[in-house]
């Protein structure tokens, strides 16, 4: 039984972890995404306002899962806040890993969810408005008791 | 109310609550080490009276140490600890006596000093059985017999789980293992001082502990081996512990391990009884203050100190990091905290669902403890549970769904 690896975050990390910005839900969000399971023990939620010139007005989230997968929904929510749906297509998890001042290596696939978290969001409001947003594809892993995807991990080796 | 950290105010700076990782040495304990340090820093192993001295201390603590288990003390052989324990144990009698069998039968719920032995046991030929818990991490002694083959050299069962606090039927799996005739080990490092052992009563051969998990020092500990049970060396080179055990002797740790059993021994029925109550207090109160709790590990049969609780809906690692942030010290058996995907597999083999394993927090106490420091932890548990559970979409889709 391992104790917590809390001493490897940046003070970034902690920050976000302990006040999250933009913690919560939006009712009747233009698009909703949620991934990860908790069987991996980690899942994310975004909710997102979309105005009709396709920026993000608001945008919120709900995560159950570590400290650095708090902190990565808090961060990536403030990254896309106000900016227009493209560019939020343009935010990868190294966008966000940068945002917080790194993440340590065991913790670098919740970055990676973060990103699958908003484009699932994106893909969701694509959906709802029958459009297609260039460079944006279906959402590969949602909460599913049943299926252990792994993906994220293998992604995190390549690294 | 709202918990915050406030040091050097009206709360304590740390509320220790993970004595099962470590424990603080005792100011007796350090006192008895400390000549051994820097003035009677002789090698037992020398021949002059300034060593031999401190082969005497190292004898004293022998005898200590065995008085706590009833062993013989020419049975206790120190080592560098509780894993070193159980890997001499286990790899000595498989490599010993692979000429007359390669099984071996041990549990789902052992420490990773067995576990991972096992394995790698099994990765040389031998074959391990790994015996399943029930639902309160109880292994089933006639499930256990069962296993047992002509070719079985070795069963090792752990005393007393470190996560869950379970505490095994031992004497009656030692019964067994005696009339079956095959050699009987136990990882004691968690129970060893807090609950009453006697190795000829539960027909014990070997049995690992630890010095640090009994306010004693780190990095000293020991392995009783029944006399007649003759184990090779895992570790080679000088002499020492009559052939069993190379390595110059640790003697400020070996004096330090002796004082602290010699205190953890004459102090265990009272320590028992007040940390059982202190526990049962944290147990009650998380479990009446907090909704969609559970207690893990079985109610009754379990270390006085040991309470751990699954808290459903939220994840452990962020759950331990907040309640650190109001100065509560825990452990969790979630995978997040490990760097693995799986969370711990002692909360898995009792059958937890993944989900509510990954929400697990381990208080583990000692009579250090006061009741008014188990009541702030109680309160700051809540505080932090119902956070998490308000960013929470597990939870989100619990309430929707009527089931929270």
């Amino acid at each position: 039984m391992n104790t917590s690896t809390k001493l490897e975050y940046s003070e970034k990390v902690v920050d976000h972890f302990t006040n999250p910005r933009n913690m919560g839900s939006i009712e009747n969000a233009s698009g909703v995404g949620t991934v990860g399971n908790a069987k991996c023990g980690d899942i994310m939620r975004v909710y997102l306002d979309i105005d009709d010139g396709g920026f993000i007005r608001d945008v919120k989230f709900k995560t159950f899962g570590c400290g650095a997968a708090i902190a990565t929904s808090s961060m990536a929510t403030e990254l896309v806040k106000g900016k227009h749906i493209k560019d939020a297509l343009a935010m990868t998890n190294k966008s966000v890993m940068d945002a917080l001042d790194g993440l340590p290596q065991v913790k670098i696939h919740c970055s990676l969810l973060a990103e699958e978290a908003m484009h699932a969001a994106l893909w969701d409001y694509a959906q709802k408005k029958g459009i297609t947003i260039e460079g944006l594809k279906k959402p590969k892993s949602d909460i599913h008791e049943d299926e252990h995807d792994h993906d994220h991990v293998a992604e995190e080796e390549e690294d | 109310m709202n918990i915050k950290r406030t040091y050097g105010t009206n709360m304590p700076k740390t509320i220790y609550l993970d004595n099962a990782a470590t424990t603080a040495v005792k100011r007796e304990v350090f006192d008895a080490m400390a000549p051994y340090f820097t003035e009677q820093y002789g090698n037992p192993s020398s021949i002059h009276e300034f060593g031999a001295r401190c082969g005497v201390a190292c004898d004293e603590a022998r005898a200590k140490v065995a008085k706590v288990i009833g062993a013989n003390p020419q049975e206790i052989y120190f080592t560098s600890g509780g894993t070193e324990s159980d890997n001499w144990a286990i790899k000595s009698t498989a490599y010993a006596k692979k000429e007359k069998g390669r099984h071996i039968i041990t549990t789902r719920i052992e420490h990773h000093a067995v576990m991972e032995t096992c394995e790698f046991l099994k990765r040389d030929g031998f074959d391990v059985t790994f015996l399943d818990v029930d639902d309160q991490g109880l292994v089933d002694p006639a499930k256990l017999e069962a296993a047992i083959r002509p070719d079985t050299i070795l069963i090792s069962v752990i005393y007393a789980n470190n996560e869950i606090g379970t505490v095994q039927p031992i004497a009656e799996i030692g019964r067994i293992a005696r009339a079956r005739g095959v050699l009987f080990h136990t990882d004691a490092v968690q129970a060893f001082g807090h609950v009453p052992i006697d190795v000829d009563a539960e027909n014990i051969d070997l049995l690992s502990a630890s010095g640090h998990k009994i306010h004693g020092p780190k990095g000293i500990g020991f392995l009783y081996m029944r006399k007649g049970v003759k184990l090779p060396p895992l570790m080679h080179g000088g002499h020492h512990e009559r052939g069993r055990r190379a390595g110059t002797l640790n003697v400020p740790g070996i004096v330090g391990l002796g004082k602290a059993a010699e205190i953890a021994g004459a102090e265990m029925a009272a320590n028992a009884e007040r940390v059982t109550a202190l526990r049962d207090r944290l147990i009650k109160g998380m479990l009446s203050e907090i909704p969609h709790s559970r207690l893990n590990g079985h109610p009754t049969k379990r270390l006085p100190g040991n309470a751990n609780l699954s808290f459903r809906f939220v994840e452990g690692e962020s759950l331990l990091m907040m309640v650190d942030e109001k100065g509560v010290s825990a452990s969790t058996g979630s995978a997040c905290a490990s760097g693995s995907l799986d969370p711990s597999h002692v909360l898995l083999a009792i059958g937890l669902p993944h989900e509510i394993a990954h929400g697990s927090l381990r208080f583990s106490l000692s009579e250090d403890n006061t009741e008014e420091e188990i009541d702030y932890a109680v309160e700051a548990v809540r505080e932090v549970v119902e956070r998490l559970r308000s960013m929470s979409p597990l939870y989100e889709d619990a309430v929707k769904a009527g089931g929270a």
